[in-house]
């Protein structure tokens, strides 16, 4: 464990040194800050707008987020050979990959945190601005409404899998492949429902087959998307909470040791 | 016990889109290593030195044939505690400085943040780099990288310590301090398997070769007892006279005049010197030393080499 946190905190220090990561983080920050000149456009529903705008920057930046570091972490290590240095010390292939992962997910959680803290600043500011009991009152729940967290911990789960899938994808494909996939993947997984009944539409029986087992297999990714009831005040519960993160959890796991898997087996060339 | 052992080491590698294409990159290879020993691994390009040293990292697998060091399987994380290893063309994550780097490898053996700090200092210092220790990589130049390459794998003081190609991108001042180092741990006791190109310098350092060309070992053993070829005789001799000179030149492939009446003479291998030597001081001139002029190791790498080429039937 001692040797996955050191390399998770080195992967950390080189994404914040990233200027990929600032990008991306200003750009949803910057979504936020600006949310509220779109909720000008309409009247009544500003808050909504901002808390809208601001999870979905949240989501779209982490997104950009988790693929790039999750696609780049291994393959960037093992092409460029900087991972012929790492593994000559007491490092066994396990850690290092635990470590990599690890280090993205501290940056997807930082990145999020720093989102997160800008949108409910944003939010605050709104309400600071126009009056919080006006806006309260032409919103169905609070302006800074903690329950926003739970939307944001569903995202945070997301992008763990989803950062997990191009992990995975990275370990025995290019880049620029496992980019493709795991944006595949990212699609795929949020028509889930759509996939089951493409029968409707598709006469290919083999199409059809292929896309409900796709579709069963695939994580259901729209289960990690509560922004629309968050923002619209009505209650996701803990037992949701608790079984979509589980389910998160679990393909995490799954595309972790298929990582492993592939990765303790094969030549780094 | 040898400190490293390689025994019927294999390592094919399928290429092609389907993967039907076959390169032997190393040919059931065997060698022992004995400890306090540097060996200079040479052999062209393509020969499979990278491939054996990355076997050796456990970064590729072998196709059969197993490989020890200090008596451990190569896979072994303890024996990774023991050893440094310097990879061909080494880079880093060029975001942190050399100092930075090293105190998160220093992490991953497990050193308290003081040690570290000591340990970085010390190895970046044996390197070679000064001041520069703060500044980021990707400011660096292709031998500092190096420099920073060589105290990475110094840093936990190592029993073994495997250089690939350590001269890539020097300079000479570079390389010398390379030779140096090398002379160096070969002094404190630490066995040294370096893979190189560059003859002069292994010729230098080493006490023992192993010639590798296409995954094949050519030749193994302490450069002593290498069957070095006389090539010829170098004849030195004084009090001798114009004419004396000319009987020589007649027999001797060049003559050197070193002084007056001091000369030196490069003579065949074939005849030999014997009656030369005879008639030269039957002469009156007195002969300072006769000694064999043996190959290089160079030489006896390109004899040894072509030989291989020439008794392998092409593919």
């Amino acid at each position: 464990m001692r040797v996955i946190g050191i390399i998770a905190r080195q992967v950390l220090r080189d994404a914040v040194r990233s200027r990929v990561l600032y990008a991306a983080t200003l750009l949803a920050v910057g979504l936020a800050v600006a949310a509220p000149i779109a909720g000008r456009l309409t009247p009544g529903q500003d808050v909504k707008v901002v808390k809208d705008l601001g999870l979905a920057a949240c989501n779209a930046c982490g997104l950009f987020i988790a693929v790039f570091l999750g696609i780049r972490l291994v393959a960037r290590e093992v092409e460029h050979r900087t991972v012929d240095a790492l593994l000559s010390k007491p490092v066994r292939r396990y850690e290092f990959l635990l470590g990599q992962y690890g280090g993205l997910v501290a940056t997807l959680a930082l990145a999020l945190t720093v989102m997160t803290v800008a949108m409910y600043a944003v939010l605050g500011a709104a309400a600071w601005w126009r009056g919080a009991p006006g806006l309260v009152a032409a919103a169905p729940v609070p302006v800074a409404d903690p329950a926003l967290l739970q939307a944001v911990l569903l995202i945070f789960v997301q992008l763990a899998v989803v950062g997990a899938a191009a992990f995975c994808l990275s370990t025995f494909s290019s880049p620029v492949l496992a980019a493709v996939s795991t944006c595949g993947l990212y699609v795929a997984g949020h028509f889930g429902a759509e996939l089951r009944n493409l029968d409707e539409v598709v006469d290919s029986r083999f199409a059809t087959l292929l896309a409900a087992g796709l579709s069963y297999l695939l994580p259901d990714l729209a289960a990690f998307d509560v922004k629309a009831a968050v923002v619209h005040g009505q209650p996701v519960t803990a037992g949701y909470m608790a079984l979509t993160v589980a389910s998160g959890a679990a393909y995490i796991l799954a595309f972790l040791v298929a990582a492993l898997a592939i990765f303790t087996r094969r030549d780094l060339l | 016990m040898s400190a490293v052992r390689l025994r019927e080491l294999s390592k094919t590698f399928r290429t092609g889109f389907r993967g039907t294409r076959i390169h032997r990159a190393l040919e059931a290879v065997s060698l022992d290593v004995p400890h306090g020993a540097v060996l200079g691994y040479l052999g062209p390009n393509g020969a499979g030195k990278t491939t054996t040293l990355r076997l050796l990292m456990q970064l590729v697998y072998p196709t059969s044939g197993d490989a020890e060091i200090l008596g451990r399987p190569v896979g072994d994380v303890g024996v990774r505690r023991r050893i440094g290893f310097l990879p061909e063309a080494v880079r880093f994550n060029d975001g942190c400085t050399a100092e930075e780097l090293l105190m998160y490898i220093g992490g991953l053996f497990g050193y308290a943040a003081a040690e570290r700090r000591r340990r970085a200092a010390l190895v970046l210092d044996r390197a070679g780099i000064g001041a520069e220790r703060r500044r980021v990589l990707r400011a660096y130049s292709r031998g500092m990288l190096q420099r920073v390459g060589i105290a990475q794998a110094l840093l936990n003081d190592p029993e073994v310590v495997f250089l690939d190609e350590p001269a890539t991108g020097l300079d000479p001042l570079g390389r010398r301090d390379v030779r140096n180092l090398i002379l160096a741990l070969r002094e404190e006791g630490r066995t040294v398997f370096v893979s190189s190109h560059i003859l002069n310098d292994a010729e230098a350092v080493c006490s023992h070769v192993a010639i590798l060309n296409r995954g094949k070992l050519a030749a193994a053993g302490r450069i002593a007892d290498l069957d070095l070829r006389v090539r010829g005789w170098k004849l030195a001799a004084a009090g001798a006279a114009e004419s004396v000179l000319a009987v020589c030149g007649a027999v001797a492939r060049r003559v050197t005049r070193i002084a007056e009446g001091r000369f030196l003479l490069d003579l065949p291998v074939e005849p030999s010197p014997e009656p030369l030597v005879a008639e030269l001081a039957q002469r009156g001139v007195r002969i300072v030393s006769l000694d064999p002029r043996r190959e290089t190791l160079e030489d006896y790498f390109l004899r040894r080499v072509t030989e291989d080429a020439a008794a392998t039937p092409a593919a």
